[in-house]
């Protein structure tokens, strides 16, 4: 409506308010207390209140919403896994996607456009075909491409059969999408709160207290809060936060390096990416291309940025697209990525009673905000994890029953 | 690049090393339980602060232990493995055999 517009840009009255309601102190207790005021935690806590009517909750988070990995990571959306546990889950998680600023009322910016994975070698063939078979099984567009399908997927892709890594075959997925990763939790926060769920930003949790079996307490920097239910969605410091309940994780956190460029016309529609050259690629809807790669080579809780990281990142990527070389990047920055020993996330019931986990969330996190947030909703609302998360419980590492997830994007530790 | 202080080798490029993880005591084998077991491989303490791990320099398979900072990134001391474990260790019960 550009007459709208008009009247909206001449006007005196800004008719649009703030989306979330200023910080309120704490009441003395909630049915629910959220530590992370990432994607998943604000998601949790609205489909809390919309889904089960549970709207007495409270979402800690140490600095502003979204600030930490919910705004850090490549804003990818698929579900072309390799177990049917984990195809079955992201798929539940791309299909609440696709309603998502419709449902909640606020532009996600989300835009299917499919994903091409690439394979250089016979090996990664072979696992393509599996993950194709096991995405139609469960119901994904998934399927093999070869190299002449290829080029017509993403005409500026070098195919140069004497490349070093040549591009033998594709795996093409329909499904595959991106969105503005920040306004996913800003949409998820602003109906929240609309329902009554409080946020309180720059509010770190400092302890939690642990009373027969039981979390009685949080301690936070501005006093003490207490809840029926406690759930940690702290991507990158799940084990700090677990273990101020007393609870070890299989997590080790690496730094995952990422990039923007210059931005330039719209050339690349599909997101590409290849596990051979540890690359993905895809193109906002600024026109940047945004760019990152597998996590850091050892443990690391800084954000730091290193040059060889970045140098091994555009090398692979100039051997997708040669004609690149002349792009300046504009800016670089890391995430926290919690890797578990099966790159899947740990969630659903920790050894205490009333503590909730979600966690683990490595590089699969942002893909799967709707369907964490809308089923550790279900786990708290009746205080047992549904079959769907029954794969990716903290006991599968008692039992030695992990659920092996080579689709994941740095699976190469 | 950044710079790893090798016990052997003295000062070279970090990306010459491979980190292995912190350093941790192995429970018996045939004294330990599954649930014990399944902790010792499979859980970390993933410490924000300062760790001691095993990092090896691969062209020369060197072993050694460093302590590390994870939250700022620094290299406090390496020093050879055989600073730390002074004697051999045997395990009970091996006589089973592959």
């Amino acid at each position: 409506m550009p007459w709208g517009l008009l009247k909206y840009g001449l006007g005196r009255r800004y008719p649009a308010g703030p989306d979330f309601p200023a910080r309120p102190e704490f009441k003395p207790r909630y049915d629910v207390v959220i530590i992370g005021g990432g994607g998943h935690g604000l998601a949790t806590a609205y489909y809390l209140a919309k889904d089960w009517g549970i709207t007495n909750v409270c979402v800690l988070e140490k600095g502003y919403l979204a600030g930490g990995n919910t705004g850090r990571n490549t804003a990818v959306i698929r579900s072309n896994y390799i177990t049917p546990e984990s195809v079955r889950f992201y798929k539940e998680s791309v299909d609440l996607f696709n309603d998502l600023s419709g449902e909640l009322g606020y532009n996600i910016l989300y835009s299917q456009r499919g994903q091409l994975t690439l394979a250089h070698s016979d090996a990664t063939i072979r696992t393509f075909r599996m993950r194709a078979e096991v995405g139609k099984l469960v119901g994904t567009r998934i399927e093999m491409v070869d190299r002449r399908q290829i080029r017509e997927i993403v005409p500026c892709l070098d195919m140069d059969e004497n490349a070093r890594q040549p591009i033998l075959a594709g795996l093409w997925h329909r499904d595959g999408a991106t969105g503005r990763h920040d306004a996913v939790a800003w949409g998820y926060a602003a109906r929240a709160a609309e329902y009554g769920v409080e946020l309180h930003q720059r509010t770190e949790v400092t302890g939690l207290e642990v009373e027969r079996g039981r979390i009685a307490a949080v301690e936070t920097n501005r006093g003490r809060v207490r809840g029926g239910h406690v759930i940690q969605a702290v991507a990158g410091m799940s084990s700090v936060v677990a273990a101020m309940a007393g609870i070890r994780l299989p997590i080790r956190s690496y730094p995952l390096q990422a990039m923007v460029t210059q931005p330039v016309k719209p050339f690349l529609d599909p997101l590409v990416s290849s596990s051979g050259l540890h690359t993905y690629v895809s193109q906002s809807s600024r026109g940047e291309l945004v760019i990152g790669g597998g996590s850091d080579p050892y443990e690391l809780y800084s954000t730091r940025s290193t040059l060889e990281l970045k140098e091994s990142l555009i090398a692979h990527t100039l051997e997708l697209f040669p004609f690149l070389a002349n792009l300046r990047l504009m800016r670089q920055w890391a995430g926290i990525t919690d890797m578990t020993p099966d790159y899947s996330p740990i969630m659903g019931e920790s050894p205490v009673r009333n503590y909730w986990l979600d966690a683990g969330w490595g590089t699969w996190g942002f893909k799967a905000t709707p369907v964490s947030g809308k089923r550790m909703a279900e786990t708290i609302a009746r205080e047992k994890a549904p079959e769907i998360l029954h794969p990716f419980r903290l006991d599968r590492f008692k039992t030695f029953d992990l659920a092996n997830e080579m689709g994941a994007t740095a699976a190469s530790h | 690049m950044k710079i790893m202080p090798c016990p052997l080798n003295g000062p070279r490029n970090i990306s010459e090393f491979a980190c292995s993880g912190e350093v941790a005591e192995m429970p018996e084998p045939n004294r330990t339980g599954d649930e014990d077991w399944a902790d010792f491989i499979w859980m970390s303490n993933n410490t924000a602060g300062v760790v001691r791990e095993w990092w090896c320099h691969v062209p020369t398979n060197y072993w050694f232990i460093a302590e590390r900072d994870t939250v700022t990134d620094e290299i406090l001391k390496t020093y050879p493995a055989g600073k730390v474990f002074t004697a051999r260790r045997d395990f009970q019960g091996r006589d089973e055999g592959p």
